[in-house]
């Protein structure tokens, strides 16, 4: 359904002050590429300055890509208003911070029925029926149309966006950080929420996270990046069988997991995530690698589908150690 | 309910901090909020004990009620005992107090630019610990070399480059060895550390984490880590309280409560919680929502989203079961249970 296509966002940043204009790119996302398919979850995972965010907001034609295109449903995205224009009624999203997503001065009412007026093809009463019906939906009701979004939790809030987001009945969503800012308990409530409507009403999510938890749990495919870069294409099922890209083995190995039985973690992976305006030369990944050769320092690696569905860019992929089995 | 000091954990052996009925109780213009109602818990030397909640559990403000930061105008209750290596904490003044904190117990927070000054280079204020906690000094070191020693220790790159550093000039992670650094200075023998991951991302989280091991292993520090990562808490720490609307609902060794959680309220958020490499269907998501500590339901608090409770839970107090280790927990459902089937295995 949509396709990303070496897709690169750029942006020029001045270094220095204003004493020495050194001018220099940011590369944000430096060509990418991927696929969404109707109906399906794919998670975008990375630390920070992974371009993850950037990614959603290029898929939503908020942003323009500084070169490669996205297309949709075959013919590629215009640029510019044209392309909100083009997604309108089919694309949504959903972001992290519930606090900051919805405007405080607007009543439920007007948040979730927001995107159906802009669709200009429905009647003021088809209007709240239909707002009932999404907010019923995430499990509130018609009784909560005249609040204002301070009257709500956050878990109930972020079930708002999600109703605003559902209202139009899209073809998919961007999740940005849904659950991040949500306390273990009802973070739960809110994936389960997600993975039923997507179960229901055959929408795709493009989930973005940083909880290599949450998006195993909740995606059918996982795209990888690091620093602008896609490093590791992988089905969910294929996590645990697979051999994994070093930097994917490392957010693995970090996660802590909550069993105190487990023997003592891998050795962290060392020094810090390198600045995205200074990425190191050959892969990106090579300064933190504990696998990086001379090649890996100069060369890039190409991304390129090693199994059916298993996409990775490494130099060192016939090396790689099959993973261990995390439980 | 105060806990008595002899049925806590440790039998006769004092621990470094023992805190027993601890309740802080906010002054707001909406009523009386009781953030931390009745908290008792033990901290042995060299001992890790994590503390996990969700938001408005109380977790932090149990930290800073620990170090009494709090201002007492805002405060309309604020009893029980903290002891600390044989010291009342309670009784002590500003200045005995001043002397403890950044010294004997120190603090790490979950921002750590909120901990360093901007306007200051890492070396002024690693040295102010210095200056201002003489009794901490090891003989024969200098100020300076103990602070690179300290910003070695925590794996920072170019530690002298780092020491005339501006925190600006650091990432989010570096910053967080530099106040962990900072907090050494002063040979502490308690470290409070109040969510000091979550800012960072998760590779970085995992060398804060070591870091921490390290720390202890090598100083023989004791700590308090807050946290609601109930990961971060299996991989790290030695005894758990989890805390729910102010109190703690249930407290014991790691082990045990990762493996037979009593209290329904661990139960649940160890349900909620993904778990990768253990993927499941469905999460067991926990109804409801916290409550609101200025309305708070009686009886237990956790009531109204138990699966478990039962008439008595929704006007009694839940009365609180005491362990033969000193280790307890508040839901009398569980307790019941319990009673029961230790009477059909005597028969």
């Amino acid at each position: 359904m949509i396709e990303l296509r070496e897709l690169r966002k750029h942006y020029p940043i001045a270094r220095g002050g204003w004493w020495s204009r050194s001018r220099s790119l940011l590369r944000a996302v430096d060509g990418v590429s991927f696929t969404l398919s109707q109906g399906e979850s794919v998670g975008l995972v990375g630390e920070s300055g992974s371009g993850k965010s950037t990614i959603g907001q290029l898929v939503l034609g908020l942003i323009a890509p500084t070169d490669g295109n996205i297309v949709y449903d075959g013919r590629p995205l215009p640029s510019g208003p044209a392309a909100v224009a083009a997604l309108r009624g089919h694309a949504q999203v959903v972001f992290q911070d519930p606090y900051d997503a919805l405007s405080p001065r607007q009543r439920v009412r007007e948040i979730v029925t927001e995107p159906l007026r802009n669709l200009r093809r429905h009647h003021r009463a088809e209007l709240e029926e239909l707002a009932v019906r999404a907010l019923e939906r995430v499990g509130l009701h018609a009784h909560d149309l005249d609040k204002y979004p301070h009257q709500f939790s956050g878990g109930q809030r972020q079930r708002i966006g999600i109703a605003r987001a559902i209202s139009v009945r899209p073809r998919f969503i961007v999740l940005d950080e849904p659950v991040s800012a949500l306390d273990v308990s009802i973070q739960a409530q809110v994936v389960n929420l997600l993975m039923d409507i997507r179960r229901e009403q055959g929408i795709a999510y493009l989930f973005i996270s940083h909880n290599l938890a949450v998006v195993e749990h909740s995606c059918d495919r996982i795209v990888v990046l690091y620093l602008g870069k896609v490093m590791e294409i992988i089905g969910t099922e294929q996590l645990h069988s697979a051999a994994l890209h070093p930097y994917t083995r490392a957010l693995v190995d970090a996660i802590p997991i909550p069993d105190p039985a487990l023997g003592q973690t891998t050795a962290p992976l060392r020094g810090e995530i390198p600045d995205p305006a200074n990425p190191p030369a050959g892969c990106r990944f090579s300064s933190r690698c504990p696998l990086a050769t001379d090649l890996c320092r100069v060369a890039e690696p190409e991304l390129r589908e090693y199994h059916p569905g298993h996409w990775m860019a490494c130099h060192r992929h016939a090396e790689l150690p099959f993973s261990a089995p995390t439980a | 309910m105060t806990v008595t000091q002899e049925t806590l954990i440790g039998g006769g052996q004092p621990s470094l901090l023992e805190v027993d009925g601890l309740s802080t109780h906010f002054r707001t213009t909406r009523g009386v909020l009781r953030a931390v109602d009745g908290v008792s818990l033990r901290v042995a030397r060299g001992e890790i004990l994590g503390i996990v909640g969700e938001s408005g559990s109380g977790k932090s403000v149990l930290a800073q009620s620990i170090v009494r930061v709090l201002s007492p105008a805002q405060l309309a209750l604020s009893q029980g005992s903290i002891r600390f290596d044989g010291i009342d904490l309670m009784g002590l003044d500003d200045e005995g107090l001043r002397a403890l904190r950044g010294g004997r117990i120190a603090m790490v927070t979950q921002n750590p630019s909120t901990a360093l000054n901007p306007v200051f280079q890492v070396r002024s204020q690693m040295l102010e610990t210095w200056r201002f906690h003489p009794d901490r000094r090891r003989s024969g070191v200098d100020a300076e070399s103990r602070m690179l020693e300290l910003l070695a220790e925590v794996q920072l790159p170019a530690p002298e480059r780092v020491a005339r550093s501006y925190p600006f000039q650091l990432s989010g992670g570096m910053k967080q060895r530099v106040a962990i650094a900072m907090a050494l200075m002063g040979e502490p023998d308690l470290l409070i550390a109040d969510e000091p991951t979550t800012a960072l991302d998760v590779t970085i989280q995992a060398q804060i984490l070591e870091l921490i091991r390290n720390v202890r292993r090598a100083h023989g520090t004791a700590v308090i880590l807050i946290t609601h990562d109930l990961g971060v808490v299996a991989r790290l720490c030695d005894t758990v309280a989890v805390m729910y609307a102010g109190r703690i609902v249930e407290y014991n060794r790691t082990r045990p409560l990762f493996e037979r959680p009593v209290h329904p309220y661990t139960q649940g958020l160890l349900g909620s919680n993904p778990v990768f490499g253990r993927r499941r269907s469905i999460l067991t998501a926990m109804p409801g929502q916290p409550p609101d500590l200025l309305a708070l339901p009686a009886g237990c608090a956790f009531a109204p989203r138990c699966g478990q409770a039962r008439e008595q839970c929704r006007h009694e107090e839940p009365r609180i079961s005491i362990g033969q280790d000193g280790f307890y927990h508040r839901c009398p459902v569980a307790a019941q249970s319990a009673e029961v089937e230790s009477e059909d295995c005597r028969r």
